[in-house]
């Protein structure tokens, strides 16, 4: 089977930002999601993102960056070159891709202070 | 107990925050609860509701008359016999106060004239289902939802709360125990009532409709609190999910609305139509009910005349450019962005777990058989027997909704806060079990996949004893011998891996009962086809109800609950 490139920003807040490639089969006209979705069940387990619906452009919690510019990882096409994903530069860091992107009257340290 | 546990206090927990959870938020606090309401993902995004893209059905009569019993007569058809005639009833009839409501809240229906449009879906007698345009009903269901529970101070939401165990004490619900996915932490959350509402199972198939978040949570909550389930064999399978050319940004389910409205004509790989072969007839127009339409691509696909890539051509080749158009806009620009042009080429189509017809047992008020447990939505069973009518989901996410928010806050009225640590503990120390990595680990991912493609081809859309007998054995096994041995790789934050745990352990309780129940029943019945049994038994007309005794799943048979109980 075909393999294309996925270069991915790993580690926390505290850490040194590194890259890490793993090699995703390709079929045509998958989504950056169906790549990452891959690695996290078959390659490494421990890549943390964000996402909820799969497929439908419906729960928007996939934004991150796909080569530099701020896309969703359901609806950005994979070529057959590879692409480098990283967190949103704009938010707080959590881990991996994942960033802060919970609304701030939806977090639980707001409803720890409220009760 | 350590003071590392963040805890909550409230009157209704609402667990889940699609359709049906913030419905029952809303009316739990206009019924004057304070009320917390927690979603694994966030708020009014995860869940079904935000993926529906069209039909509603509601007997409002303004494209034709219509009567709320008539759209009752259909619901009931299409279950085959076993709806529970008084969720059915309470569906039917309070559906269009919750659809007016939320045109008062401006979701926008979609008008003709100065009258809201109503289609035809397949099933119904008459016009009856309400939409949002563009393919626009589920994110303007869910932005209106979202909207009106910011307006009230008496909800506090939270994001990225995954509840694990309900916490319970003398026949009582008193709270819940959660995980604090950024966090990697327990949260204990006392509460007097509690409403489960985080949808159906569908996850559990390896082609399915759903977002990750429906793996059968609030069954294993239920089951687990001693709540009791219904109907759990019954999964409905969508017959005409796309297939093939891969397509991204789009929900799977997008080619009903296109029915809906232009009718198509569906192809087996000879492009010849075939529904008539199996008893139904299309004429291309969308007429055939789910059941029959699923089965029939199937058994065109087993005789050899699937196409390509295993399902059916849809083909709207004759519709011609305009009249697609007219009816879709922008969302035929979003095609060509995929390379589809529908004047040009058919599509391909298969079936694909779409709902889960069974679910959590309750009564006319939505009380599940614990004291102060509720449920609403997807999560509910009974209400659509053993086939659900094409429209009712989201009819069903708001009128259950909100019937079981404003039974709940009556419910928290009547109560002190029982909840107490000590309940909790188990609760707790699975998370921080789960939080420590060690032992020998079984990963997620590949025993997840395992556990789909069982479902898919021993517990799908064609049944026998011999396959469901195999499956059972291997999702027990699973249960016994390979969930103890997992454990979560994730260091840091975003602790998806302990959550990981958690879903694996609800969607192995839920797929052993859906199993459990389609060997039981040694007939075919709507959703439920065993090739072994193609016969629908007049004698099997009843429900199988599930509860769990010293950890095993136990199944009696119960009658149909009739209309009256309503």
């Amino acid at each position: 089977m075909k393999r294309v490139p996925i270069t991915v920003q790993r580690g926390g807040p505290d850490d040194p930002p590194r890259l890490e490639t793993y090699q995703a089969p390709y079929l045509e006209g998958m989504s950056v999601l169906d790549a990452l979705r891959w690695i996290r069940a078959e390659a490494d387990p421990t890549l943390a993102f964000r996402y909820s619906c799969v497929n439908a452009n419906a729960c928007k919690e996939c934004l991150l960056r796909v080569d530099g510019k701020t896309a969703y990882a359901c609806t950005a096409r994979l070529s057959e070159t590879g692409v480098t994903v990283q967190p949103l530069a704009n938010k707080t860091l959590i881990r991996d891709l994942v960033t802060d992107t919970v609304p701030p009257k939806e977090k639980l340290a707001a409803a720890l202070r409220r009760s | 107990m350590s003071d590392d546990i963040a805890r909550l206090e409230t009157e209704v927990l609402v667990i889940g925050a699609g359709g049906a959870g913030m419905y029952a938020a809303i009316a739990a606090a206009r019924n004057g609860a304070r009320v917390l309401l927690l979603d694994k993902s966030l708020i009014g995004r995860g869940g079904a509701t935000v993926m529906a893209q069209m039909t509603v059905a509601v007997a409002l009569g303004e494209q034709e008359p219509d009567r709320w019993t008539d759209h009752l007569a259909d619901t009931l058809a299409a279950g085959r016999g076993l709806c529970d005639e008084m969720l059915a009833t309470l569906i039917c009839r309070d559906g269009p106060a919750r659809i007016r409501e939320l045109a008062d809240w401006n979701v926008g229906w979609t008008k003709e004239g100065n009258h809201l449009k109503q289609v035809t879906a397949p099933g119904h007698n008459v016009p009856r289902c309400v939409f949002v345009d563009f393919l626009n009903t589920g994110p303007a269901v869910t932005k209106t939802l979202r909207a009106q529970v910011a307006r009230s101070d008496a909800i506090t939401r939270i994001s990225g709360l995954s509840a694990t165990a309900l916490v319970t004490r003398d026949g009582r619900v008193t709270g819940a125990v959660a995980l604090d996915v950024e966090g990697g932490g327990p949260v204990t959350i006392a509460a007097r009532a509690v409403v489960l509402a985080t949808g159906g199972l569908t996850r559990l198939y390896r082609r399915n409709s759903a977002s990750c978040n429906m793996g059968g949570d609030a069954f294993a909550l239920a089951l687990d609190a001693g709540a009791a389930l219904v109907d759990m064999e019954f999964v409905q399978f969508f017959p005409i999910g796309h297939l093939a050319p891969r397509l991204v940004g789009m929900d799977p389910i997008m080619w009903d609305p296109f029915r809906y409205k232009l009718g198509g004509r569906l192809l087996n790989g000879n492009f010849e139509e075939f529904i008539d072969r199996y008893g139904g007839s299309d004429d291309g127009v969308y007429s055939a009910p789910r059941d029959l339409t699923a089965y029939a691509i199937v058994k065109e696909a087993e005789a050899g005349r699937a196409s390509p890539n295993g399902g059916a051509y849809l083909s709207f080749e004759h519709v011609g450019e305009a009249a697609l158009r007219d009816a879709f806009g922008p969302v035929i620009d979003r095609l060509a962005k995929n390379g589809i042009d529908l004047t040009q080429r058919p599509i391909e189509v298969a079936p694909i777990a779409h709902y889960h017809m069974g679910g959590i047992r309750v009564d006319e008020t939505m009380q599940t058989g614990v004291a102060g447990l509720f449920a609403a939505g997807e999560a509910v069973g009974g209400a659509s027997g053993a086939n659900r009518l094409s429209g009712n989901a989201i009819t069903e996410a708001l009128v259950f909704g909100e019937r079981a928010g404003r039974f709940a806050a009556r419910s928290a009225k009547t109560t002190t806060n029982g909840y107490q640590d000590a309940d909790a503990a188990t609760a707790i120390a699975d998370i921080h079990r789960l939080a420590e990595s060690g032992g020998d680990s079984v990963a997620f991912g590949p025993l997840f996949a395992e556990l789909q493609d069982l479902m898919w081809e021993k517990v799908g859309l064609l049944r026998n004893g011999d396959a469901l007998r195999q499956a059972l054995a291997r999702i027990r096994a699973m249960r016994s011998e390979d969930l103890p041995r997992m454990r979560p790789g994730d260091k840091g934050g975003f602790a998806l891996g302990v959550q990981e745990w958690f879903d694996l352990r609800a969607a192995l309780i839920s797929a052993e009962a859906i199993a459990l129940c389609a060997l039981a029943r040694t007939e075919s019945r709507g959703a439920h086809q065993r090739e072994d049994k193609p016969e629908t038994d007049p004698a099997q007309a009843h429900s199988q109800r599930l509860h769990l005794h010293d950890g095993a799943l136990v199944a009696e048979t119960i009658p149909i609950r009739v209309a009256a109980a309503a």
